[in-house]
């Protein structure tokens, strides 16, 4: 069902492509658009039409090969091509008009941008003699996303459109991906010239990622491996944007050492492994974070040293050296002082490391320090209550694992409270199956992005877990769905507020609850999802949890199951922002209820 | 301190929004910023000055990397590099002063570009610090205006 390792391996670099079949002849530039997409390997792209790009939809009126996805709003195209990368490891790609069209998709960028994701995203722009006039519907929209995009275009020559759109591919899905923009300026796509499409891979003489770790470094780190007594693996997004799950397996296994991965690598390690620990930081369990405190040798693979992972600069992981390979220099040492940097493309660092541990016989780390975690692991276990007055949002969670546990299922989230209990206790069986937004927290993109996803997979079963907030934000794409026969499946965890905020607003704002509270306005989300044609349900008996996520799942078309949870339910544990991850305020031990006000512990 | 950064980018519209954006994004101040074309008419050479400190030059360096139309960055604050600026200082000049900055502005290997009734114009070209003392020294008889070109930098010889 997914695309094979080797396929994608082969997506990366050193790739060349067929020749299009309309080589040579004559074409506007719109067209050549519609032959560069096809040539590129695209199947699928989501846009919304629009004055400057009603050429560029013209063309695609006659394209066999390409199966356009009609959004609602550009911003839900933004987000579904973004849900589409990230579950096949291919570029996505959205097509949307000048000025609105292109300021929509602004949010869906920079999404992609932060967790680095490979798109491409198409623009129409006013006629090029117009530019910088304050035409109808123009933007700068190469402007406004230059600090969001890997690269961006602004095409000025029907000639070098082909060009262009191919090096566009290249540097989004080469090196750390990235979404990159081409900008087409209406009369370029009217323009006409012979068109020939480049086979061989772009060369870019500024542009030369660093595949390929350094030797020494990779023995080096094998050394400090081989010497460490309580060393923890700290995996990222680069696992999975490089196919390296087998590789960290491998290396865990062979030296028994302990594995956390963040939400952006959910599903690169097997969530049952027992040197699985799960997710670090803010809400990582208590045992990840003491594990990570107390850890001499941090290997840190494919991630960033985020914020939300880290704590307070300076706090992490006090003792400890630190082994740092990514795709990114820039990311070596940015958040953290790093002993043994390794820039390339983590997948062969890792088998490299691998290699040379065998070689020199490196020895498994003593069960001492496996059995020590373990200990910490039954000591601080992620538990949650129980009710059979009322839904806890983590049964649903659990009961989602169950009842899909034979199925290929995709998982999205939007951003909030539900995406941190997916984060913590959603099985995620596979890399690429959890799409979450991690690094700008984008609320209103898990719902597109599952319609993306699905527009991947038509015959898989994804599941959007949405909050009540998050879903509004993007609501309107229920029509895409169902328009596009796309049959995804959307929990809402309906606790009638901003639950994350108004988490913090109890735990460090004295409960003042200001502007998070819905109750007043309570959306009837039933409702909603049959005005859209909606397979449409809701439960809040425990009773009937079960029977309601049987029939949301079996369902046919795209459906949606209304939660109503518990409000009051928090997500634990908490390392408060600007601590250290060690130092938890809120953990389940203490109930939040008696907690004095705006402290923890 | 100051840290001057010679960039190597493709000549062509946008590269030096896209240079000095990041470094702005990145919540530093561009002290001084000179741009020409090369030797080779496709490239372009930014000469910039920021002042920061060693780890922040450090990812400013690997961010503007990434940028896809910066070929190479030289970093001259560490290596011997030979280091310009042209000044144009207008003076207040009254008639029976005007030989006295004039023996200023030779010693100083400037040229006097402009005479006014009351003021004299003065091009000087040499490093930041000539230049400083050169403001210095001028700056007793009244300066009227200053502009400056920022600095720009070639490694020496022997680097290459």
């Amino acid at each position: 069902m997914t695309t094979s390792k080797a396929q994608k391996a082969e997506s990366r670099k050193g790739r060349s492509i067929a020749p299009s079949p309309k080589e040579g002849q004559v074409l506007s530039g719109a067209q050549q658009v519609i032959a560069a997409l096809e040539a590129e390997g695209v199947t699928t792209l989501f846009g919304y039409p629009g004055g400057t790009v009603i050429d560029i939809y013209d063309a695609l009126y006659d394209s066999e090969k390409l199966h356009h996805v009609l959004v609602r709003h550009e911003q839900g195209a933004a987000h579904a091509a973004d849900g589409y990368a990230r579950a096949t490891g291919r570029p996505g790609v959205c097509l949307v008009t000048s000025g609105p069209g292109a300021t929509n998709t602004v949010t869906g960028i920079a999404t992609a941008y932060m967790d680095s994701v490979p798109m491409v995203i198409l623009t129409g722009q006013v006629a090029t003699a117009a530019i910088g006039t304050d035409a109808f519907q123009e933007s700068d929209i190469t402007g406004i996303t230059l600090p969001i995009t890997k690269h961006s275009y602004l095409v000025k020559d029907v000639h070098d459109l082909p060009r262009v759109i191919h090096e566009a591919f290249h540097i989004a899905t080469t090196g750390r991906p990235g979404p990159v923009l081409v900008d087409l300026p209406s009369d370029i796509s009217k323009a006409k010239c012979e068109f020939h499409y480049p086979v061989e891979e772009p060369n870019i003489p500024s542009y030369k990622p660093t595949y390929r770790g350094h030797s020494k470094q990779i023995k080096q780190a094998a050394r400090y491996i081989a010497a460490a007594r309580k060393p923890v693996i700290y995996a990222g997004g680069g696992i999975i944007a490089s196919n390296a799950e087998d590789e960290l397996l491998e290396l865990a296994e062979l030296m028994q050492i302990p594995v956390t991965t963040t939400l952006m690598a959910k599903g690169a390690f097997p969530y049952d492994n027992p040197l699985a620990l799960g997710m670090p930081g803010m809400h990582g369990a208590r045992y990840t974070n003491m594990a990570l405190s107390e850890s001499d040798l941090i290997i840190a693979l494919g991630t960033r040293f985020s914020d939300r992972v880290i704590g307070r600069k300076g706090t992490f992981a006090r003792n400890a050296k630190v082994i740092h390979a990514d795709i990114d220099p820039a990311e070596i040492g940015k958040n953290r002082a790093v002993d043994v940097p390794i820039v390339g493309d983590v997948r062969g660092i890792i088998a490299g490391i691998v290699a040379e541990l065998r070689r020199t016989e490196a020895k498994p780390k003593s069960l001492a320090w496996v059995d020590h975690v373990d200990e910490m692991r039954s000591q601080y276990p992620m538990r949650h209550p129980v009710s059979e007055a009322v839904i806890m949002p983590e049964v649903v969670i659990e009961r989602l694992n169950a009842l899909t546990a034979d199925r290929d299922t995709i998982v999205t989230t939007e951003v909030g409270q539900h995406q941190m209990w997916a984060a913590q206790f959603l099985d995620t069986r596979r890399p690429r199956s959890f799409i979450s937004s991690g690094g700008l927290g984008t609320m209103g993109f898990g719902f597109p992005a599952a319609i993306g996803a699905q527009a991947a997979y038509p015959d898989s079963l994804v599941v959007c877990l949405a909050g009540d907030g998050s879903f509004q934000m993007n609501s309107q794409e229920m029509a895409t769905a169902k328009a596009a026969g796309l049959p995804v499946k959307v929990i809402i965890f309906d606790n009638q507020c901003l639950g994350m905020v108004r988490q913090w607003q109890q735990l460090f704002y004295h409960g003042r609850y200001s502007q998070t509270l819905f109750d007043d306005s309570i959306v009837n989300f039933v409702a909603l999802g049959h005005a859209y044609g909606w397979h449409a349900a809701e439960v809040s008996d425990p009773a009937q949890l079960d029977e309601a996520l049987k029939d949301l799942i079996n369902s046919e078309g795209p459906a949606l199951l209304n939660v109503q949870i518990a409000q009051s339910e928090l997500v634990l544990p908490m390392v408060a922002p600007g601590s250290a991850i060690d130092e938890s305020v809120a953990a389940r031990n203490v109930a939040p209820t008696i907690m004095p006000e705006g402290k923890g512990e | 301190m100051n840290w001057t950064l010679s960039v190597l980018v493709e000549n062509k519209p946008g590269v030096l929004t896209r240079v000095t954006s990041l470094i702005s994004r990145r919540g530093f101040n561009i002290e001084s910023l000179a741009v020409g074309t090369t030797e080779d008419p496709t490239r372009s050479r930014i000469t910039l000055v920021v002042d920061t400190d060693a780890d922040s030059i450090e990812q400013i360096t690997k961010q503007l990397h990434k940028l896809v139309d910066v070929y190479k960055i030289t970093n001259l604050t560490e290596e011997d590099s030979i280091d310009r600026e042209l000044v144009l200082f207008k003076v207040n000049a009254v008639p029976e002063r005007r030989h006295e900055i004039i023996e200023v502005a030779d010693v100083f290997r400037a040229s006097i570009v402009d005479f006014g009734r009351t003021s004299l114009t003065i091009e000087a070209t040499g490093t930041a610090e000539k230049m400083a003392a050169l403001d210095d020294l001028l700056r007793s008889y009244g300066i009227k205006e200053i502009v400056r070109t920022g600095k720009i930098s070639l490694s020496r010889g022997s680097h290459d």
